[in-house]
């Protein structure tokens, strides 16, 4: 887990907690509560020092509201307009979603570690995603469809509340044709829905998978991953072949305000993708 | 450098009224003064001009969970314990205008803060908050970001140092190896002694800041009854933490019963954090005018102790005060070495002292590793 060399950022070097002005391009709503909104610098030298790599995070700031961090949600590889999905959560993320096209946030960023897409190559995947924690994965899925053959088995396992909260759902097909196997599922079916019904970790018992040369990489609620892990782990997937990523409270993003401290580890830092292996002693341990 | 004054590393022997000169010397090279200076019935550090605002013939009494002062017959300037101040509310201010933003053609300008803080002189300086500051220095400087706030303010500070002449049942330096005696990170280093300073000259700007004072080197009686002075108070220092089983001990008992414990007494107050010299967390809150055009970013200090430090969208991390005050714990004495190379504890006893129902970190990683052990 390295973080993307200091060239490639928008981090002014005198004053890390300074955001620069960014212009909101498009909002695409995603669910119900739910956007993407793609967002560009104001000034055309950062957009050219920008980039950032999958599962990275920016600070987005609205003046005399608040900052929030939100993962990239974008293709790394198209880093002029930046991708974040936005849940309204909170004070910041509602005030977001009040904004137009052509309204201005500020952002700094990338922050944070990033997916081992470079270890991926050759290999297979196991992409686990539940609720909101599908975006920050969003960045492989787009980086493997530009260069799938670099790549064995991709399997994604995603479920949600309910169908209506499903995410991306107009790209599954551009996906599946790619040859990602989609498995969808939600902890709550309606009338329409006619695909699986139970929470994401049972999603395992429905696939066939190899367990030797295979990652898994998953987001989602911390108890969804925890049994991420035990299934994984169950059908012999070793400890530091999966990575999880993790979400704290989170004020700086540098490393100064205490919030994300993660046992040794920031979460803006040495997170928010982490493999489990180096935090097995912590994750899971009750209110840590 | 001038003949007249002591080279770097030399000790030298001050008349005390001649520490007045240093004060004024350090005033006119364009330093602020801060130091302690008796209010509220405590050693506070706040500006200071004149030797009479120093602590004269003030002494405290410190126990856990209790500060009082006291007269002394003998009028010392600095015989006292570090109080509830420490140096970085300077150094990392609690409440610190981080940038300003206004609207202008259509885009948002960000402005940092203009105005130059202080250069601060810092007076007597306490070895264990001397190893608080650079344990600081670590925190803020020494990783991948800096922070340019405390940056500005640290890389010019004057450190006038004191050894420490007497200990509190508070205190346990020698447990963290940063105490009673200054090693480093000064500029000049006093001992006092019952009728002059024994001065150690740490730097270049120390020794020009010793002008026009009636310096004498110091003698080897007074270098004799500094070093015996110091003896004395090492070994009258009775506090111990035995470090060498951390940070092992305490990431080995996260889930230790120990901890439900401490927070049957503990009260979440985050009275220990406020006056622990290196607890460094904050917080941010925005502001605006009405129109939203203008606002600006202000960080404040934040403690692990405060409900909302945790909190992330469907609930708090760390709802209860057991896992708060394992939190502070485990990363004052385990995390912390993992994250900066050093404890976060230089071993000062102000968490002890200000704790207001007594809780002593050093008994409580006792007690974790004696019923551990069983």
């Amino acid at each position: 887990m390295s973080v993307a060399s200091p060239a490639m950022e928008i981090r002014n070097p005198a004053d890390p907690m300074l955001p620069r002005p960014a212009v909101i391009q498009a909002i695409r709503p995603e669910a119900a509560g739910i956007a993407t909104y793609s967002l560009a610098f104001v000034d055309p030298a950062d957009r050219d020092a920008y980039h950032f790599r999958p599962g990275q995070f920016n600070m987005l700031y609205l003046p005399g509201v608040g900052e929030v961090a939100i993962s990239l949600s974008s293709d790394p590889a198209e880093s002029q307009v930046l991708g974040h999905t936005v849940r309204y959560a909170g004070n910041v993320t509602r005030a977001i979603g009040r904004l137009k096209v052509g309204d201005m946030l500020g952002v700094r960023g990338p922050y944070g570690s990033h997916w081992p897409l470079e270890d991926a190559v050759g290999k297979n995947l196991i992409i686990v995603a539940g609720g909101i924690g599908l975006p920050p994965l969003r960045p492989v899925i787009l980086s493997i469809l530009s260069q799938r053959d670099a790549f064995g088995r991709v399997l994604l396992l995603y479920g949600a509340r309910t169908p209506a909260d499903l995410l991306y759902t107009r790209e599954f097909g551009r996906w599946r044709e790619a040859g990602i196997e989609v498995n969808i599922s939600v902890d709550m079916a309606d009338e329409s829905w006619r695909g699986k019904v139970g929470v994401v970790p049972q999603l395992f018992y429905f696939v066939r998978m190899e367990h030797q040369n295979t990652l898994v990489l998953t987001c989602g609620p911390e108890i969804m991953m925890r049994f991420v892990i035990y299934e994984a782990l169950a059908r012999r997937i070793p400890k530091n072949a999966i990575y999880i990523s993790m979400e704290r409270n989170m004020k700086c993003a540098v490393g100064f305000c205490g919030h994300c401290q993660y046992g040794p580890n920031f979460i803006c830092k040495q997170g928010p993708v982490f493999n489990y292996a180096a935090i097995e002693p912590f994750f899971g341990k009750e209110d840590f | 450098m001038s003949p007249n004054l002591p080279r770097v590393s030399a000790s030298i022997g001050l008349p005390k009224p001649a520490l007045q000169q240093v004060f004024d010397n350090l005033r006119a090279a364009g330093f602020s003064l801060v130091g302690p200076t008796v209010r509220d019935g405590t050693i506070v550090l706040d500006e200071i001009a004149r030797l009479d605002d120093l602590p004269v013939g003030w002494t405290d009494e410190q126990e856990p969970g209790r500060y009082r002062l006291k007269k002394t017959r003998e009028a010392l300037y600095f015989n006292y314990g570090v109080g509830p101040h420490a140096w970085k509310q300077f150094l990392h201010p609690s409440c610190l205008r981080l940038f300003s933003v206004e609207k202008s053609n259509g885009s948002w300008v960000f402005r940092p803060p203009e105005e130059p803080p202080p250069r601060y002189a810092f007076v007597g300086v306490h070895a264990c908050d001397v190893a608080a500051i650079g344990i600081l220095d670590r925190v803020l400087l020494g990783g991948e970001f800096r922070d340019p706030h405390y940056a500005r303010r640290r890389e010019n500070i004057f450190a006038l140092a004191v050894n420490c002449t007497r200990v509190n049942p508070t205190c346990f330096c020698t447990s963290m190896k940063t105490g009673p005696r200054v090693t480093t990170g000064f500029d000049l280093a006093l001992t006092e002694l019952p009728e002059i300073f024994l001065v150690e000259v740490g730097s270049d700007a120390g020794s020009e800041m010793l002008r026009d004072t009636p310096w004498e080197a110091a003698t080897a009686f007074d270098l004799g009854r500094a070093a015996r002075a110091m003896q004395d108070v090492e070994r009258q220092v009775e506090r111990q933490l035995k470090t060498d089983d951390l940070p092992r001990l305490l990431y080995d008992n996260l889930e230790h019963p120990h901890w439900d414990e401490v927070a049957t007494r503990c009260l979440s107050c985050a009275n220990c954090t406020l006056v622990c010299p290196t607890c460094f967390c904050t917080t941010v809150v925005d502001t605006s005018d009405l129109r939203g055009t203008k606002g600006e970013r202000i960080r404040l200090a934040d403690s692990c102790f405060n409900r909302d430090f945790s909190h992330v969208f469907g609930g708090n991390i760390r709802p209860n005060i057991r896992s708060r005050y394992r939190q502070w714990l485990s990363h004052k004495l385990a995390s912390w070495i993992d994250q900066f190379g050093t404890s976060g504890c230089v071993g000062c006893g102000r968490c002890i002292t200000w704790c207001p129902v007594g809780i002593e970190i050093t008994e409580e990683v006792n007690a974790l590793r004696a019923k551990a052990a069983k």
